[in-house]
Formats: C-alpha cells, structure tokens, sequence
C-alpha cells in the first residue's frame, strides 16, 4: 500500500520522450504496479481504450483490474463510487467527455457529497478520466468541454493537464488523491507533441496554478488545450518585444488564485482563454475572482477569447473558428494593451 | 409467480415453514421494534421533534426480514424508507433520530457499522451496492451488500444499469424491491405494464423471486437464500416483496388526497406483526406476558435514544464548510472563518 497523500515526490532522474497518452498510461501502470486497491475500467478500456491509454494494462495486471464495463456511464460512476466506499481506488474512464452526461445524477448528487453528508465517515477517492475538446474534426458530440459543470459540483476536483509531463505528475497526484478528481485530457494534445517525462514514481501537486511563461505585459490563464495556443501566442508577441505571461491553472477546483492574482498585480492586465462556451465558462470564474481581488491593479477590463454562443459544431470546415487560437488571443492583447 | 407465503394472514403457518420457534422469536423482536420506532418516531415528528420523516408502516417485515438474512460483515445500503432494515442492521435508535433531526451528530454513523447512509435520489443507491458488493473480491472479503428500492423506483435508469452490471460482474448483491403500491401518489399500474417486478429479472440473467411482504418468514427465507447464493459467488438475486405503505409518503403528505381509506384498510387484515405474533401464540411461542415485558424494555431503548439525541451538541454554523474534501481549500478555510466569527 501507498501513502494516500503527502508531498509530490521529486522528478525521477530518468526521462523518457512520450506523448499525452503514452505519458497518462505510463502513470496509469505505476499506480496500477504500486498499489493493489487501483482499477481501471470503462468502455472497451481492457483492448486498450479507443485513445490507446490503457493500451496492454489489462495483459500485465489482468482482467479483474482492468476491465470493461456494459456501456453505460450512469453505471460506470456508480458502480466505481461504491467501489471507492468500500476500499478500492477505482479510476474510470468515461469515453469521451461529452457522453458523461448520463452520469451527471451520480456526479452531482453523490460524488463530492458522500463525504460531507458522511460528516467523514465515507469517502470516494476515485479519478474519472476523459478525453475533451475540439480541434481534431471527431464526429458529433465528441468535442465537448463541460469542465465549468464539473468545476461548480462541490467536493470534486477537476484537473486538466497541458502536456505529457504535466499529465503523469498530476495524474498520479489525483490516483493518490482522497477524494474524487475529474481528471479531462485534451484530445488535440493526445499525439500533437512529444516531451521528456520523467520515468517512474512522478507526483506533481493538486490545487497549484504554474507560470508556464514569465512575462510583464499580460497575463494569459489558460488551461488544458489553450494553454499551448497561449504559448504560441506569447511567441508571436515576443517577437514584437511584448512579453505575455501564461499562467496555467491545472488544477480548475480547488481554484490556486494567489498564483492567477499574483501575475495580474505584476502585469496590470489579463485574457482568460477557454475553448468551452464563452457564458457560464470556467474563465467567468477566472476573471470575476480577478475583478473580485486585484481590480486596483488592472489597467483594463479582463478580456475572454473563448468558444461562441453555440454548440461545439461538427461542422470540419469550418470549426476552427470555434476554438480559440493564437490569432484571437493576440486580438485580445492587443485590445488590453490599447486601453 | 405466486408470492411465497409460510404465514398466512390468521397467523396459520404452513407444513414447510423453515425457522424454528426460537428462530421466529428472534424475528418477532425485531419486527415489533422497528413497529415499535416508527409510530413512537411519527409521533415525535408531530410533536415537533422531529423534521420531515418517512415512515415504513405496513413494511415492517420486508424491511427486517430481508435485513435478518445479514451477517454484521454484509452491507446495507438503504434508501431514505429502509430505516427498519437499518435499525435492524445495527444503526442505533439515537442515530436514527439525530439523522431525521437533520442534524450534522446524526450524519456520521458508527465506523464499525456498514450501512451507508439513507439515499434521496431515487434508485441511485442500487450502483453503489453494486460497486461495494464487488469490493469485497478484491480483499479476500466474502461480504454481500444488499440494498432497497421501491416500486416507483423501479422505473429509474439506474434501476437497470445497476441490475445489468450486477449480473455481468456476478456482484455478490441482493436487491429488495418494496412493491408497497404506491410511488407517493401514483399507483403500482400506472407506474409499469408488468404485474410482477420479480419478472425483470430473467431480463438481466439472474433469479428473481416474489415473497409476501408482509410474511417475515417468507422475506426472511427468500433473503437468507439469497445472500447465501450472493456469498456461494453464484451472483445477485432481485427480490419482490409484496406489500402495502400504510402511512403517507412522508410525515408532510395527505394520502387521502389520493387515494381511498377503504383500499388502506383492506391491508390492516394483513398486517405483518399481528400475523406473526398470532401464529407465535398459536405454537406457544409468545403470550402477553412476554409481549407487556417487551414493550417495556422497547420504551426504555426509545427513551434513552430521545434523551441521547437530545443530548447532542447543537451544531456550528462552521460545520457547513467542514468534510467538503479531506484538507480544506482556501475558499473553504475563508468561509470557515466567516462563519466561525461572524
């Protein structure tokens, strides 16, 4: 048995170039090798998952600890809460984020209030991982971003890495977390990149914003997908001798906003980028805890680039212009920088 | 399917019935108790002791029979009605009382208990017996969880998700469905085609049995097999237990705004204690005598869990922010304080 939580451990000496996904597997095989209560199930997860994550778990820690389930996501979380209530540390896979909808009564009603209506005495320390977002032409319904529903649930996490390393570190955090995490992959980032990540034991920390990039000008929060569009945007404006800073958040809820104020009261200016729709977002939150707090410091208004006043569309040709990218968000700083 | 009956409603038993006196002594006590706990609990409701509360009258041995059949290692996962299969599982009166107090004492239920907490969201508790029953697999534990749904209940989704996993994983799961006629105020047909829930269960691969509700012994027996078949690790079993909710829905409902007093008090001839403890004096088993010395010692447990609850700390304003995750969050710990302070 491991330690359910404690300090993140130190970076393994050892790296490894990896994708997303070989980086989320690699994390998925260390918590399965080190700790016997962790499963892994959801739809076709034991052939490998239609992602390839949990490709050869099953072959290595058997059918009874990766598994598939009936194809129903009310029952996958469900099922895996009550797993979590008596001992295991189950961690579920829902498809693709947009089909976790049947699911929402287990999420809002049981996930993150078993331990407050419990006063303690029960606790779900399960991860629920999907794949969200756009950018790869997926068919209908496959590129939603509900992490603003998720993120207002109380008593759940939601964290959303921006690159391999990131993914493993936090995805093992959450796995040794004691209470639920929503763990939500970009899919655009799933193949696009490779990156040294350490090998082995690699535990980042939950509920920590990281600068991705200094700089003095603005301040970019993004998360997940956007937060590499934001670094391309800072390169471009870097070029013009305007330096952005990019705050990533990681970790949605808990919200690390000293780290997102601290940059805004250095900058005196933000856009909060999220490819979710724009009304309800999670960078509604972002930017109202900014109006909230750091206001004084602000020499204009907080600015959002985010997805339109529509449903994801499954239109190919033309859904680019749906998620934000590099060129709106430079439209945004340039906005700020003028005011 | 004929439900399965060894009393009938003269309290005459029949040749097969399986317990012995001594055995249907020890059902009678708990039956009479969770009886006993309901109408004391309803009148403290009225007296304004009491918030908002569900009563099971009626489904006294469908709840207890079932919640025999369990050994203390076995899991109980009740909804918000099943406070007689629970009381009966082990969870105190005092607990009980606090938990309809509303009341943040009452919430946290003994740690060597398993019985998980009363479930509101209808039928949602159903995949959480699934996953729990399951657990025990992977411990080396030969637990079984069983868990309640009623009529109405069996409409939801969950219902089917969490029969349909039972069955693929063969989860060591026993579900008791109380047919008690009515889903607040919609009937059992117009609730579903089907006359016997017990039927679904083909649909899903595994036995499915009906049981009078209101004959301990059949609940009993039936669940007793059950559970044995749930640990034996021949999968789950889904049994319907026939029976009739005498009371409003909760103590806040006027039944008779929906439905008549003559169809009610068809039920009082089958009422599940007179009929058990008719067939007891019949075998000689019990007299009044030991029924006077029973309910004396029920008035003092009840007695001493109102003075318990009564007794409980008020709760803080802060409590509201406490057990949201296992350290608190900085949003938390600043609303902690506010409420703390003021």
């Amino acid at each position: 048995m491991v330690e359910t939580s404690g300090a993140p451990s130190a970076a393994a000496s050892a790296t490894r170039s990896m994708t997303m996904v070989q980086a989320i597997n690699d994390a998925l095989d260390v918590a399965l090798a080190q700790d016997p209560r962790v499963l892994l199930f959801g739809e076709d997860v034991g052939m490998g998952g239609v992602f390839r994550v949990s490709d050869g778990l099953r072959d290595k820690y058997g059918e009874e600890r990766v598994f598939d389930t009936p194809l129903a996501e009310a029952g996958i979380v469900g099922y895996g809460i009550g797993l979590a209530l008596a001992g295991m540390r189950p961690v579920a896979e829902i498809q693709f984020a947009g089909f976790l909808y049947p699911a929402l009564d287990q999420i809002l009603s049981h996930l993150g209030r078993y331990r407050h209506r419990t006063r303690g005495r029960f606790t779900v320390p399960m991860v629920i991982r999907a794949p969200y977002g756009g950018g790869v032409h997926t068919p209908e319904q496959h590129a939603d971003s509900p992490e603003a529903v998720l993120a207002h649930v109380p008593g759940v996490k939601v964290v959303i890495p921006s690159s391999p390393e990131r993914a493993k570190g936090l995805l093992l955090a959450a796995i040794r977390d004691p209470d639920p995490v929503f763990f939500l992959e970009a899919i655009k980032l799933y193949r696009s990149v490779k990156a040294e990540v350490p090998e082995g034991d690699f535990q980042l920390e939950l509920g920590k914003a990281r600068i991705a990039r200094e700089g003095n000008a603005v301040t970019l929060v993004a998360y997940g997908g956007m937060v590499e569009v934001c670094l391309k945007a800072a390169e471009v404006a870097a070029r013009e001798g305007v330096e952005l800073e990019v705050v990533d958040l990681e970790t949605l809820t808990p919200f690390d906003a000293d780290t997102v104020l601290g940059s805004v009261e250095k900058t005196g200016r933000a856009v909060v980028v999220y490819e979710a729709r724009k009304i309800g977002g999670f960078g509604a939150e972002v930017a109202a805890r900014i109006a909230e707090s750091a206001i004084w410091s602000l020499q204009a208004p907080v600015l959002r680039v985010a997805g339109w006043d529509a449903p994801y569309p499954p239109f190919s040709a033309i859904e680019h212009h749906y998620r934000p990218d590099a060129r709106r968000v430079l439209e945004a700083v340039r906005q700020v920088l003028a005011a | 399917m004929e439900p399965l009956r060894f009393i009938a409603e003269d309290g005459g038993t029949s040749d097969r019935l399986p317990f012995s006196p001594e055995e249907l002594v020890r059902g009678y006590r708990a039956v009479a108790r969770a009886r006993y706990f309901d109408e004391r609990a309803l009148t403290l409701q009225r007296q304004g002791k009491l918030g908002v509360y569900p009563p099971y009258r009626g489904q006294e041995a469908a709840q207890v029979g079932a919640a025999l059949a369990l050994e203390p290692r076995d899991w109980l996962v009740p909804s918000y009605r099943d406070t007689g299969a629970a009381l009966t599982h082990g969870l105190p009166m005092s607990q009980i009382i606090l938990y309809w107090r509303a009341t943040p004492a009452g919430w946290r239920f003994p740690d060597e208990l398993r019985v998980l907490p009363f479930y509101i969201p209808i039928a949602t508790q159903l995949l959480h017996a699934v996953g729990v029953a399951s657990a025990g697999r992977y411990q080396g534990e030969d637990w079984v969880a069983m868990t309640f749904i009623g009529d109405g209940g069996s409409s939801e989704g969950d219902f089917h998700e969490a029969l349909n996993f039972a069955a693929v994983y063969s989860a060591p799961m026993v579900l008791v469905v109380q047919n008690n006629g009515w889903a607040i105020s919609v009937p059992t047909e117009k609730q579903m085609r089907n006359q016997r829930i017990a039927e679904r269960a083909a649909g899903y691969g595994i036995p499915g049995v009906v049981v009078d509700g209101n004959d301990l012994a059949a609940v009993w027996h039936a669940s007793r097999q059950a559970v044995d078949r749930a640990r034996a690790g021949e999968g789950p079993t889904l049994i319907e237990a026939v029976t009739y909710r005498m009371g409003p829905h909760t103590s806040s409902d006027d039944p008779n705004r929906y439905r008549s007093p003559e169809s009610t008090a068809a039920w009082e001839a089958r009422d599940p204690i007179q009929r058990l403890r008719a067939a007891l004096g019949a075998m000689g088993a019990w007299d009044d005598e030991r029924e006077q010395a029973m309910l004396a010692e029920l008035a003092d447990e009840f007695r001493a869990a109102v003075q318990e609850a009564d007794d409980a700390p008020e709760p803080e304003p802060e409590e509201i922010v406490e057990h949201v995750f296992e350290s608190m969050t900085p949003d938390a710990r600043a609303a902690w304080e506010v409420l703390r302070h003021g």
